[in-house]
């Protein structure tokens, strides 16, 4: 994993210093609210409906298991006992008080940890593959690039008031976990020259009220040529990128309005200028110096099956259904990739209390070399597990209510916060999460039905990700109450997607019935092997509308 | 700021944030600040509004509050009742957390 270097310990605490004196000043009255949000909002302090909100960076989902801790003493000491894990890989604490914000940044910095980029309209965390240096088939570790992309970033001036935020995601597989191309900005590792990697770049893709799949504007750069390529595309679209309209400030808009083909030109001839010339290019010490950090850990040499394990998954059927689900195959023989849901049958997607951020510091630290990933789908991930130790871990998680075998399935929805805490929302997402995850709580029927992503937002900002949803629920308001419009046949993999909307909305007491509709549609029309989203892209939308809509 | 009153609307109350921990609070009838809803004094017609913003004003220039908005309400007799499910929300806490916030205590 990566550690703090003396520059990074230093900028950290010094916006630690800085950010305690602007709340001074701000309690002080020397700050107005209209001076002070600005500043909160670089430091990822909102208002929210009941309070205010601290959003901490957990750069590309990467922690050690102190920091988890860490995560777990703030829901402990400063809010109510838990925290949100959300699609940028970070973590949201929903009831702060201003004058302990200095103090839970304080105490984050201890660890190396912080609020920044997790707000404003800069380059925002960069996300990455939960399975990055683990799973099989990679062609390099994104953590690298992630990192470097981090350095670079943090606190650039020329990006520090960019037209609206900037999201980044880098991935090193051909299976994209990490929804690059709804991204401003999608980078996947590709086989370069001489067995170096290289780059193939995406630009202009998004969700908000114009969601968009990105498109390539940059195939093959070379590695030392990474920055120098963000930088061109940074500066094209903070030249043209709209600061009139802040529903038209986004780089996809910018990417729509002159064409991709367009945009790439420019791109290129910024990058044909140089910029700060050979300062740009990445020197490969430099490069070998971060890898460094991510140097694969000491595993053990052992045999792919364990004796222990295969009798387990014989004798326990419940542990059986976990790792059907919630296990992933591992690039090391005789290892295994652990998810770790966080959507218990009618819970809250994403929510963990401190006792269980406690518990998976204990697991990572004693089985998964501390290492935890965080995944945009609001789940964790334990990277590194022996087979011989899946039985233990599973009993483990199961014994903090953490080991719901649903990876994938249909009760592992994205569900962002909605109504029930955001000052943005119009309607409520958490609850119909609730009641879609208890409608199919039966796992028999979970697993007939297969891997289906269903993705749940309270409002337009997309948030919950329904335009990549294979079934999207956006909440709107009519008049004060709560409808909901449904998508179907998005995706945020590499065949990415935008979902279309199947028809007029539905009531809060329709909508569970109406998903439920759109599962029997598709299982009464799948051919063997296929899931939701095979189905959908073969039969296309009719048989869904006939069967939603037609007693009405 | 989003927009929290209808134009047909007649009766408005008005909210906002405690500035030290971002509690919702009410403006009351003697000009103070309650963290119950039913407290909130009740505006007949624009100007009635008007002047309740115009008190709000002042108190985040004091220091006291942030984020003050007018909401529409119906009216039980002397108390006002929101009628957005947001106002409902706010004024009880989350509706999948029913041991947080002000419903919790």
């Amino acid at each position: 994993m990566y550690r703090y270097d003396e520059f990074d310990h230093t900028i950290v605490k010094e916006r630690v210093t800085e950010f305690t004196g602007q709340v001074k000043r701000r309690l002080a009255g020397e700050l107005t609210e209209d001076e002070f949000k600005p500043l909160r909002l670089m430091n990822g302090l909102y208002l929210q409906l009941h309070a205010y909100m601290l959003r901490v960076a957990i750069p590309y989902g990467t922690l050690s298991g102190t920091q988890m801790r860490m995560l777990a003493h703030v829901a402990r000491k400063y809010d109510k006992g838990y925290g949100h894990f959300t699609t940028r890989q970070n973590i949201q604490y929903n009831w702060p008080k201003l004058k302990d914000v200095p103090d839970i940044l304080a105490d984050l910095a201890t660890v190396e940890m912080h609020a920044i980029q997790t707000s404003g309209n800069c380059i925002r965390n960069v996300t990455s593959d939960q399975y990055a240096g683990v799973a099989a088939g990679e062609i390099d570790d994104p953590r690298v690039w992630a990192e470097i992309l981090r350095q670079w970033s943090t606190f650039h001036p020329e990006y520090t008031f960019l037209p609206r935020k900037f999201k980044i995601a880098v991935t090193g597989h051909s299976n994209d976990r990490a929804a690059i191309k709804m991204h401003d900005v999608g980078i996947i590792i590709v086989e370069g020259e001489n067995g170096e990697p290289a780059f193939d770049i995406y630009a202009g893709g998004g969700q908000g009220r114009t969601p968009m799949v990105a498109h390539l504007v940059g195939e093959k750069i070379a590695a030392r040529d990474l920055l120098h390529f963000m930088d061109a595309i940074m500066r094209v679209y903070n030249m043209h990128g709209r600061r009139d309209n802040l529903y038209k400030a986004r780089i996809k808009i910018l990417v729509h309005a002159l064409g991709a083909e367009e945009f790439a030109r420019q791109v290129k001839e910024e990058f044909a200028k140089g910029g700060a010339g050979d300062d740009l290019k990445l020197p490969d010490g430099e490069i070998e110096r971060i890898r460094a950090y991510f140097a694969p850990p000491a595993y053990e040499t052992l045999t792919d099956s364990d004796a222990d394990y295969e009798k387990a998954l014989a004798e326990d059927k419940a542990f059986a259904q976990w790792a059907r689900t919630n296990l992933a195959d591992h690039k090391v023989p005789g290892y295994a990739i652990v998810n770790v849901s966080l959507k218990p049958i009618g819970g809250i997607a994403g929510d963990a209390s401190d006792a269980q951020m406690d518990a998976v510091a204990d697991l990572a630290e004693t089985f998964s070399f501390d290492e935890v990933r965080v995944t945009h789908e609001q789940n964790l991930t334990l990277p590194d597990v022996k087979k011989s130790d899946l039985y233990e871990v599973w009993k483990r998680l199961d014994a903090a209510l953490l080991a719901t075998p649903n990876i994938g399935l249909i009760s592992d929805m994205i569900v962002c916060p909605g109504l029930d805490y955001c000052d943005l929302a119009n309607a409520r997402s958490i609850s119909i999460g609730q009641m879609i995850s208890e409608r199919f709580a039966d796992l028999d029927k979970e697993h007939d039905i297969g891997e289906l992503k269903v993705k749940i937002s309270g409002c337009i900002n997309a948030c919950g990700h329904h335009h990549v949803g294979h079934i999207g629920i956006l909440g709107v308001d009519k008049k004060g109450v709560e409808f909901y419009q449904v998508t179907l046949g998005g995706s945020a993999d590499e065949n990415a997607a935008v979902g279309d909307i199947v028809g007029p909305a539905f009531t809060e007491e329709q909508i569970v019935g109406a998903i439920e509709t759109i599962v029997e549609t598709f299982v009464a029309n799948r051919r063997d092997g296929e899931i939701f989203l095979d189905t959908y892209r073969r039969i296309g939308i009719d048989p869904f509308k006939e069967t939603l809509y037609a007693a009405a | 700021m989003a927009q929290h009153i209808n134009k047909k609307a007649r009766f408005h109350s008005l909210t906002a944030n405690r500035l030290l921990d971002g509690e919702p609070v009410y403006l009351t009838g003697d000009n103070g600040w309650s963290e119950v809803l039913t407290d909130a004094v009740i505006a007949d017609g624009k100007d009635e509004g008007a002047k309740l913003m115009d008190i709000a004003v002042q108190a985040v220039k004091d220091r006291h509050i942030v984020n003050p908005y007018l909401f529409d309400v119906d009216v039980d007799g002397d108390t006002p009742k929101p009628i957005s499910v947001r106002e409902q929300i706010r004024a009880t806490g989350p509706t999948v957390r029913l041991d947080l916030g002000k419903q919790a205590s």
